[in-house]
C-alpha cells in the first residue's frame, strides 16, 4: 500500500463503513434489516467491521414474509447468534392473522411486505433503516440518495429528493418520519460477490448451485418446495440450480449453475448477460415502473 | 446500433482502481447515447436491459434503438423525454470500475449537476459537432472549475455528421481551450467521436486518422488520479468514539472516521481541534488489524496515546499544518431550494465534515450569472440554481480549508431547520 493506492473494494467497503457510523452517530433509533440474504449479510460484515471492537450499536430487523426459504432463515439465525445482534421479526402472517394486511389471491407477499415494514418501524420509533439495495439493480433505485427521505406515510418521492453532495449526508427528520440508508448503493453484483470471497463472507446453502426438483414456469425454474407445488401435470424435471437473489420463495427462481463456490460463481457472474433481478425475480416484471411505484408506496 | 449486441464472457480483472465521472448533458447532444455505447461496448449492458429498451423503443417507432431509456429511470422521465435527476450508472474494464453521474444539463438543473460534479474525478463535456460550443457547453465547464473537478475532457460528438472534419474539430478545440484559460482547469483532453457510430469511443477510429490522441475509454482508463488526493494535509474528522463497555476492551477508546487528507502513521504527533490538545498517534486500527500508515479514502479509527476530551466534530491534524478555525466563512453558494431563497441575514443549519452548526447569512456579495460569469452586486438573495459569494457567521468555529486545497474540508451543506431538507451547497474561499 505503499504507492497510496486503493483498489475499488477497499474504496467502497471504506464509504459504507463511513456510512453506517455517520446513522449510527446522527439517527436516534437506526435499525439494520436483515433477511439472511446475501446483500443483507454483506451489511451485517460492514457493520461489525464499522464498530470493532464494539458490537454493532442497533438492532437488526427481518420483515418476514413467512414464506422464505427453510436454509435462509436457519442460516439468519445462526449469523446473529454469532453476533450477538438483537433480532426483531416483523411477520406478515401475523399482519395478515390480525387483518392489517390482505393476502393477494396469486398468494405471492412481496407488495403487501410495505404496511408490515412501516408499522414496525412506527412501533420501535426507527428513524433510520439501512437497507442493501444498490443502484445497479434497478433503475428507479439508480436515482435514489444513500440516504432516502421518506415522510409520514413511508413514501418516496423521487422528484423531491434531497440534494447529495460530497459525503456530506442528511439524515435529519422529525419525529415519525425516516431515512431509509443504503450503503451498499455504489456496489454492483460482482462488487458483492468479489467482496463475500475476499472477506470470507458465509452464506446460505441456496447460493451455491446444488440438484434441485424444479419446475419451468414462463422460462423461470422454481424449485419445487413447500410454497412451490407442482400443478397437475406440470412437469417436474431435476436441474442444477443456484439463487443469485432470495427473496420470497413463492416467487424467486434459480438460473442454471454449477458453481458450488464463490470463485466459480463470480466467473458465472461475469459471463452472465441477464441482471440479478431480471432473471430471478417474478416480481420485477409487472410493468416498466413496477418498482419506482412500490417505492413510493415506502417499499425498501 | 440497431443490431443486437453480441455479448462476449470475459471477466474484468481483480484489483482495480475507482473513477468516477460525471457527465452533463442536454436531450440531443448524444449524451445518453455516449453512456449507452460505453456499456454497451464494455459489455456491461444486459440482455434483459437491452430488450427492454428495444421493445420500448420499436413500440415508439424509434428509429434508433434509443439508449436514453437505459439512464431514464422515472415514470416522469420517460413520460417527457427528459432527465430531470442524477443517475448513477456503473461498469467495469479490467483496469477501473466506473461510477458514472449522469446529470441533466438545461440550466434549470444546475444544482443536479453541481451534486454530479461534488464527487467527481472527471467531467465529461460533450458537444455537437454541428453546434460547436453553446452556452451550456460553457456552463457546465464553469461549473466543474467551481467544483474543482480534477479532470476535464470534452467530447466533440457527431463528428460523422460533419464528415469527420478535422478543421472543424480543431475549431471547437481552440474555441474551448480559450475559454478554459479563464477557468481553473488543471487537465483538459479533447477527443474527436461519433457517440452513435463508435468512433474513438472505445477503440482508435479509422475515419480520422488525423486525430493522435486516445480514444475516450482509454483515457478514462489511464487518467492518473491517484494523485488528485491531497496527501499532505493530515485532516480526520472524528465521527464517533469507539468505547465498547466489555470486559476485554475496558480501557479501549477510538476515534472512528473516514481520512478526509494527508497520510497518517502511528507515532506521529497530532493536535486535536478545537481544544488545541497534543498527543501522539498510539495506532491505527481497522477491523482487519492494525495498519502502518492510513491515507484517503480509507475508514479507520484511530487510538492516542493521551486520554483527551475528543467528540463528534472534533478534527485531528498535525500540530504544524493546522485547518483555518474560523466563525466567519467567505463561501460561493449553490441554492438548490425551490420553495424560499437563500436570504440577508436567513438561518440555517450546516454541515461541514462531521460537525454541525448553525449560520447566519451576513452579506450577499453578488450573484454570478453561470452563463456570462457576469456578477450582479444588487441581489440580496439568491434562487434555485443561482450561484453567488456570500458571508456566513456560524455559531461555533468550523474546521476548515479553502476548498481549492482541500475539497473534504472546503464544502458544506445548508440545511433548512424548519423541514430539513439540504437547501444549499457551499466552496469555502
Amino acid at each position: 500500500m505503499s504507492d497510496y493506492r486503493v483498489s475499488h473494494l477497499a474504496a467502497l467497503e471504506a464509504e459504507a463503513i463511513y456510512i453506517f457510523r455517520e446513522v449510527a452517530a446522527t439517527c436516534q433509533r437506526p435499525v439494520l434489516l436483515f433477511s439472511g440474504g446475501k446483500d443483507s449479510l454483506v451489511m451485517l460484515h460492514l457493520a461489525q467491521k464499522a464498530f470493532a471492537p464494539a458490537p454493532i450499536p442497533f438492532p437488526v430487523m427481518h420483515v418476514d414474509t413467512g414464506q422464505n426459504f427453510d436454509e435462509v432463515i436457519a442460516f439468519r439465525d445462526e449469523r446473529v447468534a454469532a453476533t450477538g445482534v438483537q433480532l426483531l421479526v416483523a411477520s406478515v402472517q401475523d399482519a395478515i392473522d390480525r387483518g392489517l394486511v390482505t393476502e393477494p389471491p396469486d398468494g405471492t407477499r412481496n407488495r403487501i411486505q410495505t404496511p408490515v415494514l412501516l408499522e414496525a418501524a412506527e412501533k420501535y420509533q426507527f428513524d433510520a433503516l439501512f437497507g442493501g439495495a444498490r443502484r445497479d439493480e434497478e433503475k428507479a433505485r439508480a436515482k435514489e440518495r444513500v440516504f432516502s427521505f421518506r415522510d409520514d406515510f413511508g413514501q418516496w418521492d423521487p422528484k423531491n429528493q434531497r440534494p447529495e453532495l460530497w459525503n456530506l449526508y442528511n439524515g435529519r427528520v422529525h419525529p415519525g418520519e425516516q431515512i431509509r440508508v443504503f450503503p451498499l448503493s455504489n456496489w454492483t453484483e460482482l462488487d458483492v460477490w468479489r467482496y463475500i470471497g475476499d472477506q470470507g463472507v458465509e452464506l446460505p446453502p441456496v447460493y451455491f448451485a446444488a440438484e434441485r426438483e424444479v419446475v419451468d414456469r414462463g422460462g423461470m425454474l422454481f424449485a419445487v418446495n413447500r410454497f412451490i407445488r407442482p400443478k397437475d401435470g406440470e412437469p417436474v424435471f431435476t436441474e442444477k440450480i443456484r439463487y443469485r437473489t432470495v427473496g420470497d420463495a413463492t416467487l424467486t427462481a434459480g438460473v442454471r449453475s454449477d458453481a458450488t463456490t464463490v470463485d466459480q460463481i463470480i466467473a458465472e457472474i461475469a459471463a452472465t448477460r441477464i441482471t440479478e433481478r431480471g432473471a430471478t425475480r417474478g416480481d420485477d416484471k409487472t410493468s416498466e415502473a413496477a418498482m419506482e411505484d412500490r417505492k413510493r408506496e415506502g417499499y425498501f | 446500433m440497431t443490431q443486437a449486441p453480441t455479448f462476449a464472457t470475459e471477466a474484468p480483472a481483480e484489483a482495480t482502481e475507482l473513477l468516477r465521472f460525471a457527465t452533463a448533458g442536454s436531450v440531443d447532444d448524444g449524451k445518453s447515447t455516449l453512456i449507452g455505447r460505453l456499456l454497451y461496448d464494455t459489455k456491461t449492458l444486459f440482455e434483459d436491459q437491452w430488450n427492454a429498451v428495444e421493445a420500448v423503443s420499436a413500440g415508439r417507432g424509434d428509429e434508433y434503438t434509443d439508449l436514453a431509456l437505459l439512464t431514464d429511470g422515472l415514470r416522469s422521465e420517460r413520460e417527457q423525454g427528459i432527465t430531470i435527476d442524477v443517475a448513477y450508472r456503473y461498469f467495469a474494464t479490467p483496469e477501473r470500475k466506473f461510477i458514472i453521474a449522469d446529470t441533466p444539463g438545461h440550466i434549470q438543473y444546475t444544482r443536479n449537476m453541481v451534486t454530479g460534479a461534488s464527487t467527481a474525478d472527471l467531467a465529461l463535456i460533450l458537444v455537437d459537432a454541428r453546434k460547436g460550443l453553446v452556452e451550456q457547453s460553457r456552463r457546465h465547464a464553469f461549473l466543474c472549475s467551481l467544483l474543482r473537478v480534477p479532470h476535464m475532457v470534452l467530447c466533440v460528438n457527431k463528428m460523422d455528421l460533419v464528415g469527420y472534419d478535422e478543421e472543424i474539430f480543431k475549431r471547437i478545440e481552440k474555441e474551448f481551450c480559450s475559454f478554459t484559460t479563464k477557468l481553473e482547469v488543471p487537465d483538459l483532453t479533447v477527443v474527436p467521436i461519433s457517440a452513435l457510430k463508435g468512433d474513438n469511443v472505445v477503440s482508435r477510429s479509422e475515419n480520422m486518422p488525423w486525430y493522435q490522441g486516445p480514444s475516450l475509454l482509454h483515457h478514462l482508463e489511464k487518467v492518473h488520479i491517484a494523485s488528485d488526493r491531497n496527501l499532505v494535509d493530515v485532516r480526520f474528522p472524528v465521527q464517533q468514539v469507539i468505547r465498547p463497555h466489555s470486559n476485554d476492551n475496558h480501557d479501549y477508546r477510538g476515534y472512528a472516521g473516514q481520512i478526509a487528507s494527508g497520510v497518517m502513521k502511528p507515532g506521529d504527533d497530532v493536535m486535536v481541534l478545537p481544544s488545541g490538545f497534543t498527543s501522539k498517534i498510539a495506532s491505527i486500527e481497522t477491523a482487519d488489524g492494525p495498519l502502518q500508515e492510513a491515507f484517503p479514502p480509507l475508514s479507520v479509527t484511530v487510538r492516542l496515546e493521551d486520554e483527551l476530551d475528543v467528540s463528534r466534530g472534533d478534527m485531528l491534524c498535525r500540530p504544524a499544518n493546522q485547518p483555518r478555525v474560523t466563525q466567519d466563512v467567505e463561501a460561493m453558494v449553490c441554492w438548490m431550494d425551490e420553495q424560499r431563497p437563500l436570504r440577508l441575514r436567513g438561518k440555517y443549519a450546516i454541515k461541514h465534515t462531521t460537525a454541525d452548526a448553525r449560520a447566519i447569512v451576513k452579506d450577499v456579495q453578488y450573484q454570478l450569472d453561470v452563463n456570462t460569469l457576469h456578477r450582479d452586486e444588487a441581489v440580496e438573495e439568491l434562487k434555485l440554481n443561482q450561484i453567488g459569494r456570500v458571508t456566513l457567521r456560524t455559531t461555533k468555529p468550523l474546521l476548515c480549508d479553502d476548498y481549492r486545497r482541500n475539497r473534504s474540508t472546503g464544502g458544506f451543506i445548508i440545511i433548512d431547520e424548519s423541514d430539513n431538507r439540504t437547501v444549499g451547497a457551499g466552496i469555502i474561499v
